[in-house]
């Protein structure tokens, strides 16, 4: 909402600092999101005084002025034939920027210097006026601003207004608020021209009336309530006055004549949308607000033919519809230059029909905004008579009859009951009753009396539709109170009953652990292109690239690679945490899961010079170790698995939990290879590690390099080996493998060191030998697997 | 092979004597000599005391132990001292050289945000509850008290999912324009005392730029319980300013509207920027909106099966988005999007 500081000044009668206002406003509510000041392009400008004027000795329409700026005398070749000593006119020195953006220099005009223009109001922008300088009525010493001067010096504030204050989308209403804030007093400003007083509404009889021979009526009440209407004759569509004009400018609004510059000036100080009808185009002539027949065309305003619907309210004459009520009037019913008569509209629409309405016909505009947030309906004949008031100052004619106002179901704003305990219990404070009535008062509330049961009884005003029940009285008082005058001490609190949520304790563990790991994490967007019929589409999507909800988050982190890539980066090393989604039956909630994913490419560490450079890139095995650390993490309970060329967690329940992947990415040539990993994050609560002793015994170790035949794995040889009962082997590892030599072709040897402890004492030698051949023994016969040399002479027995 | 004990123990203190003199090479042949496992001198000893009378096993066996731990602290010495006699002579080093690094990764800029705020607020007996992102309208808007067909839906401009079936109006599945209804959710499931904050993932149908995200995470806290007001609504966010900024923020409150809290407010601090003299960050106002907050509505309560007469609350809301931005002095939003590597790194661990 913009507003005027000088059409609050004149409400209020009183300068105002903008600075405060904004404050003010800030701690009221309503935030002033920018200021801009009116006719900035001007504030270079000043009053110059011209003391002495000269014909120019070498031309005959130029004339050589000395202009006084308070200060310094300036010479000033002046081509203006109306230039006279001792009268002041907008003054530009040298270096100041003019409105259409050039800056004034000094300048040689026939043989003589100029230092500075006077203008005339064309060169200012302020009218058509070019035949002159601009004469300025003013005395007002030289050198003062001629902003200040002339009474230009307008600011335009931008006030954020929350959607439960329609109140607020008028001058009238931030005046009421300021007045309530400052404690003062405030008043409508007076129209300036003369007009003769116009007499009040005249309620009609049920839903319908008549005023200067226009029949009103009201046939959809639910959608209008109340319907005011009055007809002017006779009068003369032309410009706005200055002061009409300069009001609305101030603002931002376009003048355009004196009808519509009235209901605009209307719409701007009092929040009600009004509406003027050319009254000879009006068939009947009548005015009747009702339902909208489907398949209705209406042409609005905008050139645009609408089509209504039954749902939509549509103010129609004895032909058809001509406007769609509380948001566009009609192209052939618009007041023309050359219209005589008019019918005035002041209507009530309700505010969610009209909120349909808009959105269905994609049209939103002042009035509309204005209802959808609820207009002041028992305001609506004081907005109509000022109206009214306006237009016979400045198109003049003669009302015709007395205004009417239909208003089949009449109705008072809601009372509330508020009880100054729960104004205790809600706001922390104690306020005293003669406080509560007093910032209720300042409102606009009447507080109509103080019964025995405690309660205060609360007539809201009619312009507070947000005010429906008690806890909204309470908010009014703590902001009539002023949040800053609450105290802010900090007292003593019952911790919540609840634990902390499982799945984040583990996202967190999952994101600490895997940060460690040398990965950064990244957040990417969850809207991605779908992935078959599990994929979650949006209805209303931002593109078609983001139509769907991820099913999983190893797509989103590959665009990065390439991200990477393109800014040559070549070590990449990166995982998130995200939810992804996947549908669930016909209308039902997608099913979601928080999933961990990361993908590396490029060298293994950092580049050292004792490499010489030659780090190795990541390979499989690289992302094999993240991938055990990720499910570690992120799902203790199931365990890693091969399953076709790469590594799988699988669940207690035998699921599949989670994957390595060998990517396929748009790489560069001198990219590495990307490998990735996705686990589902399993969010029950984790089980604490207990204590193992650790041993105080030695261990011993015996080496054995195993054969495997193609078809043989590592984990078959250790499977067999931990099978052997009765061996006190404690671990397994594997030290090397070789491949070729004097090998089978499609053989390798695989070295193992086993290290077996027992806990309690030392193991003879003669005893780990002992064990160490049953297990290659049992290693032989389960999978075939010969030892080839063998450390601590076991196998040569 | 020495015929007596006595011998053996004398031959091999001779040969431990000589440790000390040796190169590589020597020390290496005369470890497998002495203590090689097939037939080292000293394990082959060991292996002979089986053979003895039992009451010569326990001396003889513990001056061999103790003859092969001389043996191996002697070579162990050796093998140092010769290792560090090469680097000696390689000590024509450039310390100035790099250090040898390890990738060092890190967490999210704004979840280490998050994570701050989730401490303060751990600190002050909050607990951490989580919920769905994908909601139905009812949860995401009704039972927060948000009028149909209200200007307050403006203020969500929200992602509507479509999942097949017919839904009724209410229920259909929607992306959480707040973590709002996480609040209703915990309510209904945990009688007061209730503490928590809310960190989470939100939708918005806004297009992507510098300062708006489709998607962006917000974190909301709720306290519901006997005799909570607007008193405790202002200590405890200031002591959060505090904590979380710096002991000396300036921190105001002022009215705003939002459907499911009332009063209504939004917290600023002092501008980060310009330490509330005015500059184009805070529009020249001084001061930085943070969160939103209020007392919870008395229809959210009820719709929680929670009696407002009984009980009372507070709930607030912020971006960890934008508090990010403000920390790191990041211009654009979607640089917190991006995964590149340069950007991520700079934050450090
Ligand atoms: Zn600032």
């Amino acid at each position: 909402m913009n507003i005027s500081r000088k059409w609050l000044e004149a409400f209020l009668r009183q300068p105002l600092d903008t600075h405060d206002l904004t404050e003010r406003l800030a701690m009221l509510g309503a935030p002033v999101d920018s200021v801009e000041r009116s006719h900035a392009a001007l504030s270079g400008l000043v009053v110059g005084l011209v003391k002495d004027t000269q014909p120019h000795p070498d031309a005959d329409r130029l004339s050589l002025c000395t202009v006084f700026d308070g200060q310094d005398d300036y010479q000033v070749v002046c081509g203006a034939p109306n230039v006279e000593a001792g009268k002041s006119y907008p003054f530009a020195r040298v270096g100041t920027v003019m409105p259409g953006g050039f800056t004034i220099e000094k300048r040689k005009i026939r043989g003589l210097t100029s230092y500075g223009m006077l203008c005339s109001a064309k060169e200012l922008e302020l009218g058509e006026d070019a035949g002159g300088i601009m004469e300025l009525a003013t005395d007002a010493d030289p050198g003062t601003g001629f902003l200040e001067a002339m009474a230009l010096d307008d600011e335009c504030l931008e006030i954020d207004v929350t959607p439960n204050r329609p109140d607020l989308l008028g001058h009238k209403g931030v005046a009421r608020e300021l007045a309530a804030g400052y404690g003062i007093q405030f008043r409508l400003p007076a129209i300036e021209g003369d007009y003769p007083s116009v007499p009040a509404p005249v309620r009609a009889d049920g839903a319908e009336g008549t005023t200067g021979g226009v029949r009103v009526a009201i046939e959809d009440p639910e959608g209008c309530s109340r319907f005011l209407g009055a007809v002017i004759r006779g009068l003369t569509v032309g410009p706005s006055p200055e002061w009409l004009r300069s009001r609305l400018e101030a603002v931002g609004t376009r003048s355009i004549n004196n009808i519509v510059d009235a209901t605009n000036y209307v719409l701007m100080e009092l929040g009600q949308p009004l509406h003027a009808y050319d009254l000879t185009s009006l068939h009947g002539p009548a005015v009747i607000a009702r339902r909208g027949v489907a398949g209705e065309t209406v042409l609005t305003l905008d050139g645009t033919e609408r089509t209504v619907d039954g749902d939509m309210t549509v103010i129609a004459d004895e032909d058809g519809a001509i406007g769609i009520g509380g948001v566009m009037g009609g192209e052939t019913t618009e007041v023309r230059n050359s219209t005589r008569d008019i019918f005035l509209e002041c209507a009530s629409f309700q505010p969610s029909r009209i909120r349909r309405t808009r959105s269905t016909l994609g049209l939103s505009t002042d009035a509309s905004f204005r209802f959808e947030r609820g207009v002041d309906r028992w305001a609506a004949p004081d907005a109509l008579r000022r109206c009214l008031e306006i237009i016979l100052a400045t198109a003049g004619g003669t009302l015709d009859g007395d205004p009417v106002d239909v208003w089949p179901e009449p109705t008072n704003p809601p009372r509330i009951f508020l009880r100054p305990a729960r104004v205790r219990q809600v706001l922390g404070e104690e306020i005293p009753w003669e406080a509560l009535e007093q910032y209720l008062v300042a409102i606009g509330a009447t507080v109509v009396s103080k019964p025995d049961d405690g309660r205060m009884a609360v007539d809201v005003p009619g312009w507070r539709p947000d005010l429906r029940e008690e806890i909204d009285l309470v908010e009014e008082v703590a902001r009539m109170h002023g949040y800053q005058n609450f105290s802010s001490e900090l007292r003593p609190f019952r911790v919540g009953s609840l634990p902390d949520a499982t799945s984040d304790v583990a996202a967190r563990a999952v994101r600490r652990g895997l940060s460690a790991e040398g990965l950064y994490e990244v957040v990417t967007m969850p809207m991605h292109r779908g992935e078959g019929a599990e994929s979650v589409p949006l209805l209303n999507p931002l593109s078609a690239e983001e139509a769907f909800l991820r099913r999983r988050l190893i797509p989103g982190l590959v665009r990065e690679v390439e991200r990477n890539w393109a800014q040559g980066v070549r070590d990449i090393r990166l995982f998130e945490v995200g939810t992804v989604f996947r549908m669930a039956g016909p209308g039902e909630r997608p099913e979601e899961e928080i999933h961990v994913a990361g993908l590396i490419s490029g060298r293994r560490h950092p580049r050292h010079w004792t490499d010489g450079g030659h780090s190795g890139d990541c390979d499989q095995w690289d992302v094999a170790a993240l991938f055990r650390r990720a499910v570690a993490l992120a799902n203790p309970a199931a365990t890693v698995q091969v399953e076709g060329g790469s590594w799988v967690a699988v669940s207690a329940a035998g699921s599949v939990v989670g994957r390595t992947e060998r990517i396929d990415a748009d790489a560069p040539p001198w990219a590495a290879p990307v490998y990735g990993f996705e686990v589902v994050l399993d969010p029950a609560e984790r089980q604490s590690q207990r204590y193992r002793a650790l041993p105080e015994t030695p261990g011993s170790t015996r080496d054995v390099s195993l054969v495997l035949h193609q078809d043989a794995t590592a984990e078959a040889v250790e499977t067999a080996i931990r099978a052997t009962r009765g061996t006190r082997l404690e671990s397994v590892e594997v030290l090397s493998e070789f491949r070729g030599g004097d090998l089978p072709a499609g053989s390798r040897s695989v070295a193992f060191r086993l290290t077996f402890r027992d806990p309690e004492r030392t193991l003879r030698d003669a005893e780990v030998d002992k064990a160490f051949r049953r297990i290659l023994q049992a290693v032989q016969q389960q999978v075939g697997v010969a030892p080839r040399a063998v450390d601590g002479g076991a196998a040569e027995e | 092979m020495p015929t007596t004990r006595h011998d053996v123990v004398q031959q091999l203190q001779a040969r431990l004597a000589g440790v000390d003199s040796m190169d590589e090479a020597a020390l290496e042949r005369e470890h497998v000599h002495v203590l090689g496992r097939k037939a080292g001198l000293l394990t082959a000893a060991l292996k002979s005391i089986s053979q003895l009378p039992i009451e010569e096993r326990r001396t003889f066996g513990a001056e061999l132990n103790q003859l092969r731990q001389r043996f191996e602290s002697a070579f162990e010495a050796r093998r140092r001292t010769l290792s560090q006699a090469v680097r000696s002579q390689e000590d024509d080093v450039d310390l100035t050289m790099p250090a040898r690094t390890t990738w060092s990764g890190g967490i999210h800029p704004v979840t280490r945000v998050i994570d701050e705020i989730v401490e303060i607020f751990h600190r002050l007996g909050f607990a951490v509850a989580v919920g769905p992102e994908a909601e139905t309208e009812w949860l995401n808007f009704g039972a927060l008290n948000f009028p149909p067909d209200h200007p307050a839906m403006d203020m969500h401009d929200t992602l509507y999912l479509d999942v097949g079936g017919d839904p009724p109006e209410g229920e259909r599945m929607l992306l959480r324009t707040h973590t709002s209804p996480v609040q209703i959710r915990t309510l209904q499931a945990s009688p007061p005392p209730v503490r928590v904050v809310i960190p989470g993932t939100c939708y918005r149908n806004d297009t992507f730029d510098a300062s708006h995200a489709p998607a962006f995470s917000q974190i909301e806290g709720l306290a519901v319980d006997e005799g909570i007001t607007f008193v405790d609504l202002k200590a405890t966010l200031i002591h959060f300013a505090h904590e979380f900024f710096s002991p000396d923020t300036k921190v105001r409150f002022r009215p705003s509207f939002f459907p499911f809290t009332e009063p209504s407010a939004e917290m600023d601090i002092g501008c980060l920027l310009c330490g509330g003299s005015g500059c184009r960050a805070c529009k020249g106002s001084g001061w930085m909106e943070i969160l939103g907050c209020g007392m919870v509505h008395p229809n959210v309560l009820k719709s929680c099966d929670v009696d407002p007469e009984r009980y009372t609350g507070f709930a607030f809301g912020m971006g960890p988005h934008r508090i990010t931005m403000l920390r790191y002095g990041i211009p654009d939003i979607r640089m917190l999007f991006e995964g590149d590597m340069r950007f991520l790194s700079h934050f450090g661990e």
